[in-house]
């Protein structure tokens, strides 16, 4: 049982539907957003997904992106990140945490050393975008192995012949994108979510959460009706692009927060 | 060489799409199934007769294959030592060997219903094929081009809004190359009901590394050919210019078996293969990684960041190579040297001056590695250097290079 799981059967039993709040770490510097990921929970964040900073982020849009290079500007690196989170852990030991990235920095750190300091740093689960099924032997199977959570991702485009495969491996909970295409595009409507969530959960017990696309706490509220869970990222990152302080980007954070957990 | 662990080097990827540790399917999950469909797609098409003999068509009466195997003779005496023989790609319709690839994969684009092509483009070389075959066929086409590349390479950008494409200058990252292919990712996840990614080099997720060496491999079947025709015999040493890898690779594969044959791929060395990453070297200079779908040798710094590569010629500037490349220099089947940009300079007016030929810089880097090795060889040694480009494009370039000022509105 990872703090994830803990995590989802706790709101289950409470009827309550997940929120899963994103930031990039290192963004804009290392202590704002250790800031801002420190008044996560208190906000209303259930789960908190943690960027991993990488030049190359192919399946994210323009916000991200930035994100990403001013995380990079700032010196942010994967030490640092996992840094911040024992940093977090220090007052928090039960959020639980998902790192979020692309495969090549961690393939860089080498997988074990890299799994042997994530556990210890306290991270729970790991999406990696650039990894499918078709390449489990890389790190999913590893990083189960280690204890952690791999997150899988299922979209538009995981037809119902490919789903037991995306599912196979899975863990902790899946990963729902709502929309093909990059972070932070075309709003995600909650009546052509609600099908596939439902696909989805006819062949998994895992709690299902959605992402991409999700910007306003009403739209959170609408998706947490069709779904255990919601996803915000892009429009948390805007709010820190754009320099707002950290007491105002929780603020936010809380309305998508209170939208989610309406249901 | 491990010789007695491999009885042919021709028989990757494997059915995860690697070449030894190379290659895979490094992509999102949206992406694929549309990675699946094509790969059983290109599997029919292969053993398709009819697909073939459309290739053949459009290579012959639209391409103008086969490409001469030319017998340099200028060349060849001012070196004084091999005789140097130029595969001429660089005479095919669009200018370079890009289009070999490109009608493949359109064609399979048709087979597949696609109605919108994507491209990513370095030099415009592979923008421009692409463009041109989407007019051939009356397909839509969006090119992907790094802003820094638009700049230096006006006269490509002008060519594909000629033929009907839509530029899209790419202003994130540095603006290159592999900066482009980000954004040609994020438009294909996007779009993917309609829309066919059409790669312009043997990198990227399965099957695109060998469908595109498979589509290039006339380039090395020719010269094989012709080579046997004018001497009787195979080439002693083959020589290619390296970005992605597309030229070399087509140049290369049928000759892998062929184990007397010394193959040797030339990289970017931009300023020289240095510390500060001023060049396009992955192989000289880099380290496994995993970029653009595919396990590869990347420039990266310690913390798996990819680097801006550094290099005189836009089609060479990308920090990776081909899987099959990384491969075949893990096991040491073909050589790979770097080449700066000064010694490129140096090959292009010689080439000039002795063949009346304008190269495109990308096979100037080949030519001033044949250089640097013919002089040492005997007189019987046979080089065949794949000519993969002309170099039309580059003359503002090479103008800036050697300090002449040149007015293209004049």
């Amino acid at each position: 049982m990872t703090r994830i799981d803990d995590t989802f059967r706790r709101l289950r039993e409470d009827g309550r539907k997940a929120f899963v709040a994103y930031i990039m770490a290192g963004d804009p510097d290392a202590e704002t957003s250790l800031a801002v990921m420190r008044g996560m929970p208190e906000a209303g964040v259930d789960v908190i997904e943690l960027g991993l900073p990488f030049t190359d982020p192919m399946a994210d849009g323009p916000t991200i992106q930035r994100a990403g290079q001013r995380a990079l500007a700032g010196g942010q690196t994967l030490t640092r990140t996992l840094d911040m989170v024992r940093a977090f852990r220090e007052d928090d030991a039960t959020t639980p945490i998902v790192l979020m990235g692309y495969y090549n920095p961690i393939y860089s750190r080498g997988v074990a050393r890299f799994l042997e300091e994530a556990t210890e740093a306290g991270i729970d689960g790991l999406i990696v975008v650039d990894l499918p099924p078709e390449e489990d032997d890389e790190l999913c199977i590893p990083a189960q192995a280690a204890g952690l959570n791999f997150i899988r991702l299922a979209t538009p485009t995981t037809d119902d012949r490919r789903l037991p495969k995306v599912l196979t491996n899975a863990s902790g909970f899946v990963y729902y994108v709502s929309i093909t295409g990059i972070t932070g595009a075309a709003e995600a409507q909650a009546a052509d979510v609600a099908p596939d969530v439902a696909r989805i959960k006819a062949q998994t017990d895992l709690p299902v959460a959605v992402g991409f696309g999700i910007k306003t706490a009403a739209a959170a509220e609408a998706i947490a009706g069709v779904a255990d869970g919601v996803v915000v990222g892009s429009a948390i990152v805007e709010r820190i692009g754009r320099g707002d302080p950290p007491a105002d980007v929780l603020a936010f954070v809380r309305e998508l927060a209170e939208g989610s957990h309406r249901t | 060489m491990p010789e007695d662990l491999l009885n042919s080097f021709m028989t990757g990827p494997d059915e995860h799409g690697r070449f030894g540790d190379f290659g895979g399917r490094f992509v999102s999950e949206t992406l694929m199934p549309l990675i699946l469909d094509l790969e059983a797609e290109y599997e029919r098409a292969k053993s398709d007769p009819d697909f073939w003999a459309e290739m053949e068509d459009l290579w012959t009466h639209y391409v103008g294959r086969p490409s001469p195997l030319y017998f340099a003779p200028r060349l060849t005496e001012r070196l004084g030592g091999a005789k140097v023989y130029l595969k001429r790609d660089e005479l095919n319709h669009t200018g370079a060997h890009k289009i070999n690839n490109v009608l493949g994969q359109i064609l399979l684009a048709r087979r597949m219903g696609k109605t919108r092509i994507i491209a990513e483009t370095g030099a415009g070389q592979h923008g421009v094929a692409t463009a041109t075959v989407c007019a051939r066929f009356g397909l839509d086409c969006v090119v992907y081009m790094g802003a820094h590349d638009v700049e230096r390479q006006q006269p490509n950008v002008f060519r594909m809004r000629l033929l009907g494409a839509k530029v899209v200058p790419v202003t994130s990252g540095r603006g290159t190359l592999k900066d482009a292919m980000n954004d040609a990712l994020r438009d294909w996840v996007t779009n993917v009901r309609d829309t066919f990614y059409c790669i312009g080099t043997v990198a990227g997720p399965h099957p695109y590394p060998a469908m595109v060496r498979d589509f290039q491999s006339i380039i090395g079947k020719e010269a094989k050919e012709q080579m046997q025709a004018q001497e009787g015999r195979l080439p002693d040493t083959i020589v290619a210019a390296i970005g992605g890898g597309s030229n070399a690779m087509g140049l290369f594969y049928p000759f892998l078996d062929d184990k007397e044959v010394r193959i040797i791929g030339v990289e970017a060395g931009g300023k020289g293969v240095n510390d500060k990453m001023e060049h396009c070297a992955s192989l000289t200079g880099g380290r496994p990684g995993v970029l653009h779908g595919n396990r590869t040798y990347l420039l990266q710094d310690d913390d798996g960041q990819i680097l801006e590569g550094f290099s005189i010629s836009a089609g060479l500037d990308y920090p990776g190579i081909g899987p099959e490349h990384a491969w075949l220099h893990d096991i040491g089947r073909a050589e790979y040297v770097s080449i700066t940009d000064s010694e490129a300079l140096e090959a292009f007016k010689l080439c000039c001056e002795t063949e009346g030929i304008i190269p495109a810089l990308e096979p100037c880097h080949a030519l001033a590695h044949v250089m640097k090795i013919a002089p040492e060889l005997p007189s019987d040694h046979l080089i065949c250097m794949n000519m993969c480009g002309r170099g039309d494009k580059d003359i503002f370039t090479v103008a800036k290079a050697l300090g002449v000022e040149i007015d293209p509105a004049a």
